[in-house]
């Protein structure tokens, strides 16, 4: 039986092209990039190659590149960098609901360190209101950090349109993007948005795992998190992960080569799966936006009246592999923040169950899990958990 | 003078004529326990057992650790072994072993001595009283003399050899393993049965376990979990066999066949029966669960009863009066805990009612049994189907 994996959200399998650059780069060219010798340039080269790939994509400058362990060090960064700069101007930041762990987390320690946190809530598609966005802003606010692509639903926020309604209130205060779902779906121009900060992370379009990006405008002050030799101008210290970086420049630039034929690939698999699975199987309900308004990459669907992660075992035993939310979650059964703040109740979240797809797979892959959801729900369904009174 | 371990027993001491099997299991266990850990000359002295390390370099700390998990022991001391058994070695060996156990602290102490050599130059009393004045007048500034309540009791032993030793460190006590037979623990993922297990095993009883699985309900961490588990168990018991049976078939046959109330009640049934029968192809002369009453709806008296009517093998409920915190505080100490509570579902949980019976009679449920008419083969298949791993 062959593979199929959708939980691409949750990482992707790398490329062979990237692999290649690494094992180069662990076997020939290991050299520590802060070494003074040829060793040591040739390893720098690879972090400046990467750099210039990334600077020309997000049309920024070569030193607003800092390279972390992933999209969680990068939010991190990004968001207590930021706010341990700035905490004199105020102490007031502005995040949604439905934000990953790493951002959220990250706000909920701002919250017992003394920073005021307004969340914005979202309508039932995951958009952030705009008008709310307005009226959160006050004199004291410092960060607004939201999210491009949801993770567990595919929303896509208005970026450009928030950071306008965010410069225009108040040109100081810094705008964080999470765009670790996004860079590789979409063109992300980070200027004309308006991004002070934005977070990427490799192993979601094809890197290596244990990289990740933040970019940060040039003149935007942070506080580090990580102390030692003053790497990368200090901000992150440590030597550089060069193997990652590689990688992640190979995977970066690749990506955007091919970007609009892999996001038509993905809309296709997306509706398909869609279409079949709605045709095929009775009550279910697409979570979040519409099909053609999300993420081309993510799809959400609730089964009524079936466990999630029981439907998730039954398919991985025909090797096929999903989700019941973001992956980093999936440790603790509690229903997910996200599926709450669409309005979701805790027995519709139970049912709900993410597909994200690669440009690895195929029509065929979606056409069978289609066929393998159209024998196993029916089956599920009759044995409900509780059981009836009788 | 080298550091030796002084093992003593308690209950193992007052068996009669078959003390000698008792001993000589323990010391079998104790052998198997530390084989690893270097060469070691380990004898019966006169009501306790005495391991002498036989090469340098031996890492107490992890030798401790293996024995305080042998089932037997009472107590352990780490003491100092000297071929020279004049009054000037008693009064160096024991100087030197009570620095290395005070360091820089204060205590209290006492010296006591015992002697098998009758014909020694002074009795117990006199080398006590000396070999006291001398430790204090090195250590007199951080130790005084306490006969009655000290915080060390430095002991001296005279036999062929002498022995120094002071600091007892408590064993788990109970009976050396496989003196007692042998048991099949009905194994979940919960807190209960790991302690269970290890409660039966301290009595010296050999086990092995039985997990059901039911995918998809269950997932492949929940069956790790189990194996981890195992694992910690396996620590202490050595060897541990494994049978992992697959359930969802019987699981969806009782739910539809039978009435969903009672659906726990008979799952539970037919567990038994399952493991009674690997209980007999293992040798196994009974079962442990980890039951206590009231804790759940299967576990009322009146279900307990209806349950255990269902095997003939004895069935071992050791935490049948414990309270939670009691189980608790044993799987803490014998680190299940942790792996006990990570997240992942059990059988037992997929399909329990909202509303269960909790005064099944056994009528009543032998006649919902009834429905399920290809139940044996079932079983038997499930049996035939179950994986089996051994961990040490």
């Amino acid at each position: 039986m062959r593979e199929i994996y959708f939980d691409n959200a949750a990482t992707t399998k790398a490329s062979s092209e990237v692999i290649e650059e690494i094992i180069t780069v662990l076997k020939d060219d290991y050299g520590n990039p802060s070494s003074l010798h040829r060793k040591g340039f040739e390893a720098e080269k690879y972090i400046r190659n990467t750099t210039d790939i990334l600077a020309s994509l997000l049309k920024v400058e070569k030193d607003e590149i800092i390279y972390t362990s992933g999209g969680t060090e990068s939010n991190n960064l990004a968001i207590r960098g930021a706010a341990f700069a700035y905490h004199r101007t105020g102490k007031h930041v502005i995040t949604t609901n439905i934000e990953h762990p790493s951002v959220r987390r990250t706000f909920q320690s701002l919250q017992e360190e003394g920073f005021e946190v307004t969340y914005l809530p979202v309508d039932s598609s995951g958009y952030i209101d705009e008008t709310q966005l307005k009226e959160a802003i006050r004199q004291d606010t410092i960060l607004v950090s939201i999210m491009h692509v949801n993770n567990e639903i595919g929303t896509v926020q208005p970026i450009e349109k928030i950071g306008k309604i965010i410069k225009e209130s108040n040109p100081n205060i810094l705008f964080h993007v999470d765009g670790i779902q996004s860079f590789g779906k979409y063109i992300i121009p980070v200027k004309r948005w308006n991004i002070d900060l934005l977070s990427i992370s490799a192993h979601k379009f094809y890197g290596p795992k244990g990289i990740g990006v933040l970019y940060k405008k040039k003149d935007v002050r942070l506080k580090p998190l990580i102390f030692g030799g003053d790497q990368q101008r200090g901000l992150r210290s440590g030597t550089e992960n060069v193997p990652g970086i590689a990688g992640l420049g190979v995977a970066a630039k690749n990506i955007y080569k091919e970007l609009d034929e892999i996001t038509k690939h993905l809309y296709t698999l997306k509706s398909a799966l869609w279409k079949g699975i709605s045709e095929n199987i009775e009550d279910v309900y697409l979570n979040g936006p519409s099909i053609e308004e999300g993420a081309p990459h993510i799809i959400n669907i609730m089964f009524k009246d079936i466990r999630a992660e029981v439907l998730l075992h039954a398919l991985e035993a025909k090797k096929i592999y999903v989700s019941t939310g973001s992956a980093c979650s999936s440790n603790h059964p509690q229903p997910s923040d996200t599926l709450k703040s669409i309005g979701l109740s805790d027995d519709e979240i139970q049912g709900a169950l993410r597909f994200s797809f690669s440009k690895y797979n195929t029509e065929d892959e979606v056409e069978e899990c289609v066929q393998v959801l159209k024998e196993i729900v029916p089956t599920l369904r009759r044995f409900k958990r509780g059981g009836s009174k009788k | 003078m080298k550091n030796i371990f002084l093992i003593k027993y308690g209950e193992i001491a007052i068996k009669g004529n078959n003390r000698y099997l008792f001993e000589n299991a323990l010391l079998k266990n104790i052998r198997l326990s530390i084989k690893r850990l270097g060469i070691f000359n380990i004898q019966k002295e006169q009501g306790r057992i005495l391991i002498e390390p036989e090469e340098e370099n031996i890492d107490t700390e992890e030798v401790l650790n293996k024995l305080t998990k042998v089932f037997g022991i009472v107590g352990i001391c780490i003491g100092i072994k000297n071929e020279k058994t004049d009054m000037d070695a008693i009064k160096e060996t024991a100087l030197y072993h009570m620095k290395y156990v005070c360091e820089n602290s204060s205590y209290t102490f006492k010296v006591e001595t015992r002697r098998s050599n009758k014909n020694y130059p002074l009795n117990s009393m006199e080398i006590s009283k000396e070999v006291g004045a001398y430790i204090l007048s090195n250590m007199g500034n951080q130790l005084k003399v306490d006969v009655h309540n000290p915080e060390i009791k430095l002991n001296i032993e005279l036999r062929n050899s002498l022995y120094v030793y002071s600091k007892v460190i408590p064993g788990p006590g109970g009976m050396p393993l496989g003196t007692n037979g042998k048991a099949m623990l009905l194994l979940s993922g919960g807190i209960d049965s790991p302690v269970a297990g290890w409660m039966v095993a301290k009595r010296g009883v050999e086990i092995g376990g039985v997990y059901f699985e039911s995918p998809p309900y269950t997932s492949e961490r929940a069956k790790q979990k189990v194996i981890d588990l195992a694992k910690k168990i396996a620590a202490y018991t050595g060897r541990f066999k494994l049978y992992i049976v697959p359930f969802t078939d019987i699981q969806m046959e009782i739910y539809q066949k039978c009435p969903h109330p009672q659906l726990t009640i008979i799952m539970r049934r037919i567990m038994m029966r399952i493991a009674e029968s690997i209980a007999k192809e293992e040798n196994a002369q009974a079962l442990i669960t980890g039951e206590s009453i009231g804790q759940v709806a299967s576990q009322t008296i009146q279900s307990l009863a209806v349950t255990n009517a269902v095997v003939t093998l004895p069935v071992f409920r050791p935490l049948i009066g414990f309270d939670k915190e009691d189980i608790v505080s044993i799987a803490k100490k014998i680190d299940t805990y942790e792996t006990s509570i990570l997240p992942y579902e059990d059988c037992c949980t997929i399909f329990v009612p909202k509303h269960p019976e909790t005064k099944p009679k056994l009528e009543y449920i032998q006649k919902s049994e009834e429905a399920l008419e290809n139940i044996d083969s079932m079983i038997d298949e499930a049996i035939k189907n179950s994986e089996t791993i051994i961990l040490h």
